[in-house]
């Protein structure tokens, strides 16, 4: 598997630590239902079998925080950009890669 | 027909020719007291321990490929029972209990071999870790014992003991420990469920959980609707995708653990040994393959395949600790999906929905655990209630704080 970073170019995935799922919303810390919010988002996941939005940081390079839309089927890499400033927003403009 | 030395030699005075089946190839009956969905290692076990211990035959075991077809064909084979932590340390010595007598139970040869597990340590914190755990496992009634580094050398000698970054200084070492044959292992279970009644259904996949008011009354499947007063999933790998068909969002995650097997050679590791330093473990089928493996790849796949710079770390990883390996030709190697939960434990409960049971996130452990996980499912679906011995591997366990992390990683499935 390879990663095309944005910033680097395309390397193999041992120069990238992975972060997990992408698509968890942090809760409102003050809401009323503020602890089972956090029991979920800490701990339960879709873990869907296709594709999937995850983290990855670039940390033998550029140490870029990354959000890739990867085929957890076949390994298939559809779509990387920065993570920076799109992390907390479901429909992000990506670039196709 | 009951596998004895007589059958052996009837069977080779008659030409081989009238040995049965090990199973009935069985249609799906219209309804079920239990069907369970997943024919891997601990469905089958489940099947067989409802019907034995409980007495409920009248079950089906669904199974999307073939008997085996899952982690319990594609796993190194260990089975031990060294863990530190309350929650585990009884329920795995169940197990080991259970696989010493497992061959006489199902009246079948799953070559369980107590060649014993080496744990090596190479600093001296690691040496007080493995002391505590071994006395912890002591105070539980299970075997360990500590050994320093000529006891090792005596046991294992092809080892680099004076690596200049990982010197071998000991290991704690269960000698009840060892390994099985794992196919064997669900053959046999299928062979005795099947002889107490149990429907072994292959080529079935469920691809829906039907309710009504909040309680389960069958499955949908590639051959139909299956009634069931109860349902039990033991879906290793899959258990996301099959209890998302009941509503339930699960603490895991699917990821990919790689083997390795080598060319045959001569005796050369005695039992199991495992890398203190890095990722990496060895042990010898009868056969005289090296069976080796390391850690898991680290991201979500459903891929059953994985990736080059893990078979690199485990690669190198082999030569730290037997430089001997880079000589040997790798035979064949293979990938499994595992559910990794997000303490590194196991679930076996009930579920919020009425009469769905849950056996899951059993991470790269649960061969071992084929028997007791079983035992421990049938019991929990017979009586509606956990037995004491799986009461901690509860669903909610993440809600009210009571996480079992062996390793102490927190909510990172790919460290556990
Ligand atoms: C490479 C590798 C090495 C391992 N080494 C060890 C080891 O040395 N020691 C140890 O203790 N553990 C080990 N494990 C872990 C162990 O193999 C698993 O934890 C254990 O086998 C899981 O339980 P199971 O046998 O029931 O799983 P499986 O055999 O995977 O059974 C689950 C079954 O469910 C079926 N299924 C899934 N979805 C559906 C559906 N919708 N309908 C019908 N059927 C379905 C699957 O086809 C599968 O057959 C290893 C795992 C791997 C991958
Ligand atoms: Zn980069």
């Amino acid at each position: 598997m390879r990663i095309p970073c944005p910033f680097c170019g395309e390397r193999g995935v041992s120069e990238f630590s992975y972060r997990g799922d992408a698509t968890l919303q942090r809760p409102d810390a003050g809401s009323e239902n503020a602890l089972a919010a956090f029991v979920d988002y800490v701990h339960l996941r879709d873990n869907p079998a296709g594709r999937h939005r995850e983290f990855w940081q670039h940390t033998g390079g550029c140490r870029a925080w990354l959000v890739v839309v990867r085929d957890v089927r076949t390994h298939a890499i559809e779509q990387v950009s920065a993570a920076r400033g799109l992390s907390q927003t479901v429909d992000v403009q990506m670039v196709e890669v | 027909m009951h596998y004895s030395i007589l059958s052996i030699l009837t069977q080779a005075l008659r030409g081989q020719q009238g040995w049965t089946p090990a199973w009935r190839e069985a249609e799906p009956q219209r309804h079920y007291d239990v069907v369970i969905v997943g024919g891997g290692g601990h469905g089958l076990a489940t099947a067989h321990y409802l019907a034995k211990e409980h007495g409920i035959t009248r079950v089906a075991v669904l199974e999307k490929g073939y008997i085996g077809s899952g982690n319990v064909g594609r796993n190194t084979t260990i089975i031990r029972s060294n863990y530190l932590l309350p929650e585990n340390t009884p329920f795995y010595e169940w197990s080991l209990k259970l696989w010493e007598g497992l061959e006489r139970d199902l009246n079948y040869n799953a070559m369980v071999s107590q060649r014993g597990v080496l744990n090596l340590f190479h600093s001296d914190s690691q040496r007080d870790a493995f002391a505590r755990r071994g006395n912890t496992m002591r105070l539980a009634g299970v075997d360990a014992e500590l050994l320093d580094r000529d006891a090792v050398r005596a046991l294992v000698p092809r080892l680099d003991f004076d690596n200049a970054r990982f010197p071998i200084q000991g290991g704690l070492l269960q000698r009840r420990g060892g390994t099985a044959r794992h196919d064997a292992v669900a053959w046999g279970f299928a062979r005795a469920a099947d002889k107490r009644g149990v429907d072994i259904i292959q080529n079935c996949e469920v691809t829906g959980i039907r309710t009504t008011e909040g309680r389960v009354t069958g499955v949908e499947t590639t051959r139909g609707f299956i009634g069931a007063g109860k349902v039990g999933l033991a879906c290793a790998g899959n258990s996301s995708r099959v209890a998302a068909m009941a509503g339930l969002r699960l603490p895991i995650e699917s990821h990919v653990l790689q083997a390795f097997v080598s060319e045959a050679v001569k005796p050369l590791v005695k039992g199991v040994v495992t890398f203190g330093a890095g990722h990496f473990y060895v042990s010898q089928s009868d056969k005289g393959g090296l069976v080796f493996g390391g850690d898991i790849d680290g991201y979500n796949s459903y891929a059953q395949r994985g990736n080059l710079p893990t078979i690199e770390d485990v690669a190198e990883s082999a030569m730290a600790l037997m430089p001997g390996l880079g000589r040997l030709r790798l035979l064949r190697h293979w990938g499994g999906l595992m559910d990794m939960s997000m303490d590194g434990s196991p679930i076996i409960d009930r579920t919020p929905v009425q009469g769905l049971f849950l056996n899951a996130g059993w991470c790269y452990g649960g061969f071992k655990a084929t028997p007791a996980s079983g035992w421990c499912f049938a019991w929990t679906i017979a009586k509606d209630e956990p037995h004491p011995l799986n009461a901690a591997f509860r669903l909610d366990r993440f809600a009210t704080g009571h996480v079992i992390d062996e390793k102490g990683a927190g909510a990172q499935p790919n460290l556990h």
